[in-house]
Formats: structure tokens, sequence, C-alpha cells
């Protein structure tokens, strides 16, 4: 949404970057532009998850004791081992934005890395989680197969688990591709204090993803 | 810097090429980023579904002739009233004005070369052109059956036509519109020109901001809603299904909490061209500016607090409906408050009774009585005798089908010129707007007697005392047609008139006005500076905006 062609603008004032697109007057107005689309974006993604959250609580309510039964067969160490990654990553990426408003290159990519492996490591622990819950039969809807339930009704506790980390682990990917371009990016030398939008609003994105998963760490492991 | 010239009308020997002449390759339209590119882009597809659409409803309509049927079989009638409803509302109503004319008038109005994120404009468009495929897919694969409204649980557990691939058609073109809307909402926010104040906003640039901040905060919604709908077809979920422990009614609070709004993205844009037409050809600067540009702020608030009136025969309990009544009535305030306003510029105005004015008289008598008898179906006890009658269907095609279509039509007879830099022919646009107004009421009044005498929606036979009213209903939709076909005709027959046409050929005093007709593809020359608001039409008028050259 906010990367920039280098324009016919390049050199036309002083403190422009050749990633001026040609429709906006200055850089200043086109990081804003950026920043307001992005807070946007954010708004329908609360709004997206929102609907999930809603379906959620409805159904815990109608269903509690299913809710509870099932929500132990979670890994409550694997959630809260997730849940401090994806903060650290919140932390380095926050970092990654300071290095590239001060044009500290090399620390930037240092970050962007560091908040890569995070990111990473949540994926490969949700990778251990979902074949552990595919191997116990505990799956969505009509595929669950889980062998000694006292509690019947478990499967929706598992739509909705599978359905809300799902949606949530594909929002992880699609950061991770986005701070791979911005790590390429910035091994390019593009981002300086003259022009870091890009940084700036995948930072934004990131801790969107971050604060989805702090919401539904509780509401899956931690039900009572 | 500034001079005190106002802008040149009219192309000089060294202008540069028009939008439309700045290359000439597919690959320059397809690949474009130029908003008045995408908007030709759209205005060709968008066409290409009200074709398909209208063509199921003629279906339908020649179907209704006997009480008996004429040509389908039950189950295809229910594909086909399915197809209307889905491909007019999610691939015509929702995208047509917004993205057409928005698209085209929104960043020429504020004096910006573009809107703020182009490629995420084409995207829009790629993004409406896919989920329009996969609607056309799954109509080419034998159907769906479910009514637009997918209602559970029939849609999620029991229809076994093409609901999914539907669904993701829907879903997909849900996202175009979120695209254009946070593309409308940051330009309007960050592009505006020097001088180009929040209350020196055409009008129609304070609709399309509405509209888009209620397609911002609704469409999510139903997207995700519409996912769950596929997942419990796919994996039977439960969340929506009885048997499975779900909960039916769920799914229609999640739908029609995007789904009411829907209406208001599709009538607000419309309510916005009916100003800046209403205004130029009254000759009269527009009465209440403020009051209008807050009424379509407040339509789009409380058009998201009155979801409930779909469900008061659904399990709702009576206090919930007395709320989401009472709600229902208020948004009656700001839309009688446009009525109103409008009423008041035409008062006393130099109308010229042009093409584009004669749509606007015509929206406004339909727009008053589908809002008026809107009124009648948010009162509880009258609902429950019209709930799922031929009531409902009239109320909705004059609120949002014969307004938006007659609101477009009128924008585009308006904006014609400055599209393409030609006229079109004057005397066979009037009659035609003639047609589609005899047309429609034709079409949709009789419809409002047979709701209120029983007549059900979507049944495929009736009693043969309401054969007379659904004649008349069908013979009503051949002249709409008629009028249709003909304004097609002349539009596109308009390519063949000679381009020799002034720049600004009503008059028209809002900035849009002040470039070349068609534009160049920035836009302007330079940079306008705005030295005052829109809708100066005194004999004399100030120069709206004088040129800065930038650059």
């Amino acid at each position: 949404m906010s990367t920039a062609i280098p324009s016919a603008h390049a050199h036309a004032e002083g403190g422009q970057t050749p990633f001026l697109q040609h429709h906006f007057r200055e850089m200043s107005q086109q990081f804003d532009a950026a920043k307001i689309g992005m807070w946007l974006f954010l708004v329908t993604e609360v709004l997206l998850f929102g609907g999930l959250f809603v379906g959620y609580g409805i159904m815990h309510a109608r269903h509690p004791e299913a809710f509870v039964a099932a929500h132990h067969h979670l890994d409550k160490t694997m959630g809260a081992l997730n849940t401090v990654v994806l903060l650290i990553s919140s932390f380095t990426m926050v970092l990654s934005v300071w290095a590239a408003q001060t044009s500290r290159k090399k620390l930037l990519v240092l970050f962007l890395l560091l908040t890569l492996a995070c990111a990473g490591t949540f994926m490969v622990v949700k990778y251990f989680e979902y074949s552990h819950k595919f191997h116990e039969g505990l799956l969505p809807g009509k595929y669950y197969s889980h062998k000694g339930d006292t509690v019947p009704g478990q499967f929706l506790f598992f739509s909705f688990y599978f359905m809300m980390t799902g949606l949530h682990g594909i929002h992880v990917l699609l950061g991770m591709a986005a701070i791979a371009w911005l790590v390429w990016r910035a091994l390019k030398g593009h981002f300086s204090s003259l022009y870091y939008a890009p940084v700036e609003i995948t930072g934004l994105y990131w801790h969107l993803v971050d604060l989805i998963w702090i919401y539904l760490f509780p509401l899956m492991y931690l039900i009572s | 810097m500034s001079t005190a010239a106002p802008v040149l009308h009219g192309e000089s020997p060294k202008a540069p090429p028009s939008y439309l002449q700045a290359g000439h390759t597919i690959k320059s339209w397809l690949l474009t980023g130029d908003h008045k590119r995408i908007a030709v882009l759209y205005l060709i597809s968008v066409s290409v579904f009200f074709f398909f659409g209208s063509l199921a409803a003629s279906m339908i309509r020649i179907e209704l002739v006997s009480p008996r049927g004429v040509m389908l079989e039950s189950d295809t009638y229910n594909k086909v009233f399915t197809a209307h409803g889905i491909i007019m509302i999610f691939f015509f109503l929702i995208p047509a004005i917004p993205a057409v004319l928005g698209n085209f008038l929104l960043p020429i109005m504020i004096g910006a070369r573009d809107l703020a994120f182009p490629r995420l404009n084409l995207l829009s468009w790629y993004l409406y052109v896919a989920g329009g495929l996969c609607g056309v897919l799954a109509i080419a694969f034998g159907g769906v059956d479910t009514g637009w409204t997918f209602y559970t649980p029939y849609s999620s557990m029991y229809s076994n036509t093409n609901v999914t691939l539907t669904i993701i058609g829907a879903f997909i073109a849900g996202f175009s519109s979120i695209a254009t809307g946070i593309n409308f909402i940051v330009t309007v926010h960050k592009m505006r020109a020097p001088g180009m104040t929040w209350f020196r906003l055409p009008l129609m640039v304070w609709g399309s901001y509405a509209t888009s901040l209620i397609i911002v905060l609704g469409t999510p919604v139903v997207a995700i809603t519409l996912l769950l709908v596929v997942m419990e077809r796919v994996f039977h979920i439960g969340v929506f299904s009885p048997e499975l422990g779900g909960d039916p009614v769920l799914f229609q609070h999640l739908f029609w909490f995007y789904s009411h709004p829907a209406v208001y993205i599709m009538i607000l844009p419309a309510m916005g061209v009916i100003n800046e037409v209403i205004t130029c050809f009254s000759r009269k600067r527009i009465f209440g500016y403020h009051f209008i540009a807050f009424s379509s702020l407040a339509i789009a608030g409380l058009g998201f607090l009155v979801w409930g009136h779909h469900m008061f025969v659904s399990s709702q309990s009576m206090y919930q409906g007395m709320v989401f009544s009472l709600l229902s009535y208020l948004v009656a305030v700001p839309s009688a408050i446009k009525v109103f306003n409008w009423t008041a510029t035409i008062y006393k105005g130099s109308v010229r009774f042009q093409t584009p004015f004669l749509y606007v008289l015509g929206f406004m008598g339909l727009f008053v009585v589908g809002g008026l008898t809107g009124l009648f179906l948010a009162a509880m006890s009258t609902d429950v005798h019209l709930t799922d009658t031929y009531f409902v269907v009239a109320h909705f095609h004059y609120v949002m089908a014969g307004s938006n279509l007659i609101a477009l039509l009128a924008g585009m007879h308006y904006w014609w010129p400055k599209m393409y830099g030609r006229l079109y022919n004057k005397k066979l646009a009037a009659i035609s707007s003639a047609l589609i107004f005899v047309g429609f009421n034709l079409t949709f009044l009789p419809q409002f007697v047979l709701g209120s005498r029983g007549m059900p929606r979507r049944y495929f036979n009736y009693l043969p005392q309401f054969q007379d009213l659904h004649v008349a209903s069908t013979i009503g939709s051949w002249v709409l047609a008629a009028g249709l076909f003909l304004t097609a005709a002349y539009l596109l027959a308009s390519f063949r008139q000679p381009k020799g046409m002034a720049a600004n050929p009503w008059g028209g005093r809002t900035l849009e006005w002040e470039t070349t007709s068609p534009p160049t593809t920035h836009n302007f020359e330079g940079q306008p500076v705005l030295q005052h608001g829109p809708y100066d039409y005194r004999p004399e008028p100030a120069a709206v905006g004088v040129k800065e050259l930038a650059h």
C-alpha cells in the first residue's frame, strides 16, 4: 500500500526522496496517507475477528461445560510460550521502526530478522500444537473423532479454536512475508529518516496481530 | 507562485492529451493507476452485471404472468431470483455509484491528482472482477437457490446448490469495496487541494465519505459471517445449525449488521449525486449545506443501529424489537432533512429541465414513496403482517433499486460530457427518462397492493385473484426495459458525435468543471487553490479556484 515508485520529482525539493509518488505534494502527505490507510485496514481486521469473537462468546455461553472440558486438551505451556514469543517480536518490531527512523541500516536489518525469527518460532510451536490435536482427533465439526469424552459437544470448541487460531496464523504468515520484504528493501538501503513509512505501517500491522493473540490466549487456554 | 487568473477552459495546443488519449494499448488500461480509467473499467463491468441481473429480473416477471407459471420449473425459479438478488446487490448496486462516479469524480472534486492509493484502487477492480467471475461460474455450474440473504441453516446444511462458490464471490467482492472505502476516506482526509476545507467539499464528496465509513465498518463483519457459512458447509462446525448446537438467528444478526447498513452504502452516494445535479439545474446554491452534510453522517451512524428490524418475527424479544423500531423511525429524520433541503433548493431557482434534472425529480418521487413505506415496516405491528410479502419487495426496490438506479442515471447524464467529452441526444434522453420512471412505478406500485393483500415474496405460484396486478407489474418491467435499452443505445451512439463541446456544458460551479472535458491524466494543469466553496450560481460567479503552477 505504501510502496513508492521512484518518480520524476526525485530531486525537486529539499528533504524529498526518490520514493515520493507522483500524486502526492510532499513526503509528509504520503506518509500520513499511508498511516491513516493502515489504521483503517486495522479497523477492518478488528471487525473481521470481532465477528468470530462474538460467535465464540455466544457459543461459549450456550455450552459452558463443553467449552471448559474441551479447553483442557490445550497445552497451556505452549500457549504461554507463544504469547511471550509474540510479545518479544512486538518489542523488536518497535526497535526496527526506531532504527529506520534514525537511519541505522545494520540495526534495522538485525531487528527485522529477530522479529522474523520470533514469528517463525511462533509458527513452529503452532505446528506442534496442531499436529498433536490432529493426532488426538481434536478436529473441527464433523471431523472431530476424539475418544472417551464425558461431555458432549466439544467439537464446537475446536471449530472455533481452529478457525480463530487458523485465521490468526494466516495473519502471522502474511506478516512474515511483509517483514521479509522489508529486510530485502532495508538491505538495498531504501529506508532512512526521510523515508520509513513501510517499516512503520508494517509495525502497526504486526502489533495488531500480536494483540489479537493476546486476546485469543486467555479466551482459548485459560477459561473456567 | 499563484496567479490570479482562473483555470482556463478548453484545450490549448500544447495541452497534454486527455486521460482517454494517454495510451491506447490494452495494457495501458488493464495496468492503469489512473482513477478515471479505473472508473471506466468499473462502468463497463458494472454494466455487464446489470444486464445479467436485469435479464434474471425479466425472467421472474414473465414467469409470474400466470398463477401457475409460464416457462420455469419451481427450483429454477428459486435460482433465478437468487441470481437476480446476488448480482444486483453485490455486483451492481453496492459498487455502481462509488466505484464509477465516485472513483472518477472524487479526486477531481477535491483538486487532487489521484486517489491516495492508485494501485489499491486497481486491485479493487480486479477483486471485483474475480468475485464477479466466481458468482458467474456458480450460476453456470447450476446456480444457487438460497436467496441473496443466504439464511441458515438452509444455506449452511441443506441446499445442494453452489452456495460455497457464490459466497466466495461475495466475500472477494466485499474486499473490493473495502479497498475502495479505505481509499476514499484517506483521500478526503489527506489529498484535498489547498483552500479545500471540509465545508467547501462538494456534497457528493460528503456522501461518498459517509458511504466509505459504512463500507469499512460493516463489510468485514459480513465477510467473516459468510466465511462461517462456508465452514459450516464444509466442516459442519455447528455455529448456525440448531441440531449441532448452533443458533440460526445468530446468522441473521451478523448478516443484517452489515446488510442493513449496505442499503445506506447504496443510497448515500446516490443522494450525493442528487445534491450536485439539483443545485446546478436550479441555478441556485444548495439549501442547507451543513444539514445535508451532517445528515449523511447521521444516516451512516444510525444505519448501524437498526439491523434488528429484519428480525421482528424471528425470535427477537419484544423489548429489543421496540428499541430497533424506534431507531428505525429515527433514520427518517436525516432522510427527510435531505428531501426538504432539495425542495427548498428548487424553490425560486431558475430551473432548467435538462435530462439530469428530470432524473432528479424522478428520484425524489421514488425515494419519498420508498422511504415512507419503510415506516410501515419499521412499525412492529404492521411489519408482522407485511414481513416476507411483496410489500417488502416493493419497498426495497423503491429505496435501493429505483432510487439508486435513477440517481446513477442522473449522474451519468450530468457527467457524461465530463467523462467522454461528448453530449448525447437530449430528446431521446428525455423520452427514456420518462419511460424509466413510468416503467418503474408500473412495475412496483402494484407490488405494494399485492403485498398488503397477502402475496408472499419468492413464491413460484399464487392465487388467481393476484393475476391482474402481477400482469400490470410485468408490463411495467417491459416499459422499464425499453427505457433502459434506449438509454444504452443513445449513450453508445454519442461516441459517434463530434467532440466539439464546451468543457462545462451545464455551467456547473464545482471544481470538476474547472478543468478540460475529458480531463488530462493529472486532472489539472498545476495545482488548483480554492478561493471559496462550491455552488456559486450567481449570474457572475467568482472563479472557484486559481491555479498554482507547482513543480
